[in-house]
């Protein structure tokens, strides 16, 4: 029988964590995400599963935390928002040359600065073009509902480890704080054998030292190194696209949103159908690898597009790379933690795209 | 005559640590932190450890430790070591953890990790370098640095009015229930070495019976940074570093030791 249970965003998180098998949470509480690791202490995973939660000073130590864990090959995964998620920034840009896998939630939040603590789109750019220094890449997959909270940390932790990549869930607080009816999966047990062939475990005396370390002084040796992990993106823009399509079939406009907004779109789409309007929904799951690919053959089908993010447009720049002809693409977005209602993005369909 | 007739294995009285890798050390002669790698090294081998041993190099002159020491090892980001060990300490929480770690990595920027790591009573050792200078960036001051002290960035001396005060982390540290053992050694001298391996033994011991924290620090020189010759860095050490960073255990079996001088 299916296990149903009513849960905020944020709790999905931690019970998606427990029964995906993870071996150990690191975080630091900031709002609109702290019931993660609230719920998890309450649920004492130490006893559930054996799985470890500590409470770090601070989000800097958090994500340092997680680089030691991640090195011994296990599950491990933090969460945190916007202005967390900065301070994490060094941290993950180890993690991704030392090509750690692990998982990374950011509920995020209005910025710039201290910000709002109301949802935003706003990191975008932060959570697909790198965001620490240096040429890397996150794995970033976009939840819309608190059953993708649930489902997207097995779904985060099996890309890791097929890439040893880290994986950031790129959520906002209106999906950490609503709840939601949750399909929960089975407890996968932790794993008791995982590969060790590269995680720091003490040496034995039957293999070489493994070291963790995103350092090589030769200039040449580290343009090898980041070689490698171009031609692992490459694999993973090929491989781990995913996208999801509304009533695109027949649509003389094109919706693209992701997350939240993509929620908003859905409802907006229907009121604008209601009135006659033609209107398909791109809703972008995966947004590095980002789908371009369905976004230049939609562009070729529709006549405009609104790109609907909760920031100044961040998302649009790649629609518009995508994009294969000179297709009129809008943005509409609010900002600051504002968070659009379906009317609004109407109204921005029928004076943007369609001229009324 | 062959060098084999010469080198007799019963005529052994020295021998290359087993866990220092074949490489040139890239510390610069007369420093003090090869002494360190090698006790170290020892210690894990006699112990019999290595298999279930994890070391954490910091940012800073051993950078590269992981190059000498043939274990396994994580590098981490400048100052985190202790939270790095903490990941892996509660992901192994069987295994045995160090951190090996500068004065400017774990007394500057890494303060709060440094802390934070002793105040929950991780199980880990931490092995802190204290040469009161940045020694890799080339002769900055450090947290460390003494009065008046000079270096490349107090070129008229450590002013303590607007440069702060030299700051001794292991008596902060040793203020705290989660840490076990605390000492401070040096490795300039066979005795001093003797002593630093002894603490090294108990730091493991302590790590072994989950008792908390142990904490080294080895007081040593920077002789390039200093701009001495290796024996004239080492004497001012003694003449000025010790007064300062009084070697000797500071916190044994949890309990802060009554001040006594190493004779």
């Amino acid at each position: 029988m299916k296990e149903l249970k009513l849960l905020k965003g944020n709790e999905a998180i931690a019970e998606g964590a427990i029964r995906a098998g993870a071996d150990a949470y690191f975080g630091y509480p900031i709002t609109p995400q702290s019931e993660v690791m609230e719920y998890l202490m309450a649920e004492r995973p130490e006893q559930r599963t054996g799985m470890i939660v500590l409470q770090a000073e601070s989000e800097v130590a958090a994500i340092n935390m997680l680089y030691g864990a991640a090195g011994t090959g296990k599950k491990a995964l933090t969460s945190s928002s916007s202005p967390g998620i900065s301070l994490m920034q060094e941290g993950l840009s180890y993690i991704a040359g030392a090509e750690l896998p692990c998982l990374i939630v950011n509920v995020a939040r209005g910025g710039p600065g201290l910000g709002t603590i109301q949802p935003s789109q706003a990191d975008y750019f932060q959570a697909t073009k790198g965001g620490g220094h240096g040429d890397y890449r996150l794995i970033t997959i976009a939840p819309a509902s608190v059953q993708e909270m649930f489902d997207f940390v097995a779904l985060g932790f099996e890309l890791a480890f097929k890439y040893r990549n880290p994986v950031m869930i790129l959520s906002d607080g209106l999906i950490g704080q609503m709840m939601e009816k949750v399909e929960l999966s089975e407890q996968k047990p932790r794993a008791t054998e995982f590969d060790q062939s590269w995680a720091t475990t003490g040496t034995p005396a039957n293999r070489e030292q493994n070291v963790i370390t995103s350092l090589d002084l030769d200039a040449g040796q580290q343009e090898v190194h980041n070689k490698k992990l171009q031609a692992k993106y490459k694999k993973i823009v090929e491989n781990e696209v995913r996208y999801e399509e509304f009533q695109t079939e027949d649509a003389d406009y094109l919706f693209v949103a992701y997350g939240s907004s993509s929620r908003i779109c859905q409802k907006a789409m229907e009121l604008a159908r209601n009135k006659g309007h033609k209107v398909g929904l791109l809703r972008l799951i995966s947004l590095y690898p980002f789908p371009k690919d369905i976004v230049r053959e939609l562009s070729f089908r529709v006549k405009s597009i609104l790109c609907v993010e909760q920031s100044a447009g961040q998302m649009i720049e790649d629609v518009r790379l995508a994009a294969g002809c000179e297709i009129q693409i809008e943005h509409f977005g609010r900002m600051g933690g504002m968070i659009p209602i379906p009317e609004e993005v109407l109204e921005a369909l029928e004076q943007k795209l369609i001229g009324e | 005559m062959d060098i084999k007739d010469i080198i007799k294995p019963e005529n052994l009285v020295y021998k290359k640590t087993s866990l220092m890798q074949d490489k040139a050390l890239s510390y610069c002669p007369g420093c003090g932190h090869g002494t360190a790698h090698r006790l170290l090294m020892e210690v894990i081998d006699e112990l019999g450890i290595r298999e279930d041993t994890i070391g954490v190099a910091p940012v800073g002159c051993s950078v590269l430790a992981y190059d000498f020491m043939d274990i396994d090892m994580q590098g981490a980001a400048h100052g985190r070591a202790p939270a790095v060990a903490t990941g892996i300490k509660r992901c192994w929480e069987d295994k045995y953890v160090f951190t090996y770690q500068g004065d400017g990595d774990l007394a500057a920027i890494g303060t709060a990790e440094t802390i934070h790591a002793c105040n929950r009573g991780e199980n880990i050792t931490i092995i802190f370098i204290n040469n009161g200078i940045y020694g890799m960036t080339g002769g900055q001051m450090a947290p460390t640095t003494l009065d008046g002290m000079r270096t490349s960035t107090s070129p008229y001396g450590r002013e303590l009015g607007s440069m702060g005060h030299p700051i001794k982390m292991t008596e902060l540290i040793a203020q705290l229930p989660g840490v076990h053992y605390v000492a401070r050694h040096s490795v300039h001298t066979p005795r001093a070495v003797r002593r630093t391996k002894k603490a090294m033994f108990k730091a493991f011991e302590v790590q072994k019976e989950r008792k908390g924290l142990s904490f080294i620090e080895i007081v040593s020189n920077c002789n390039s940074g200093w701009k001495m010759t290796p024996v004239k860095s080492n004497e001012w050490m003694e003449e000025n570093m010790f007064l300062y960073f009084e070697p000797g255990d500071i916190k044994v079996d949890g309990k802060l030791v009554e001040k006594k001088k190493i004779k």
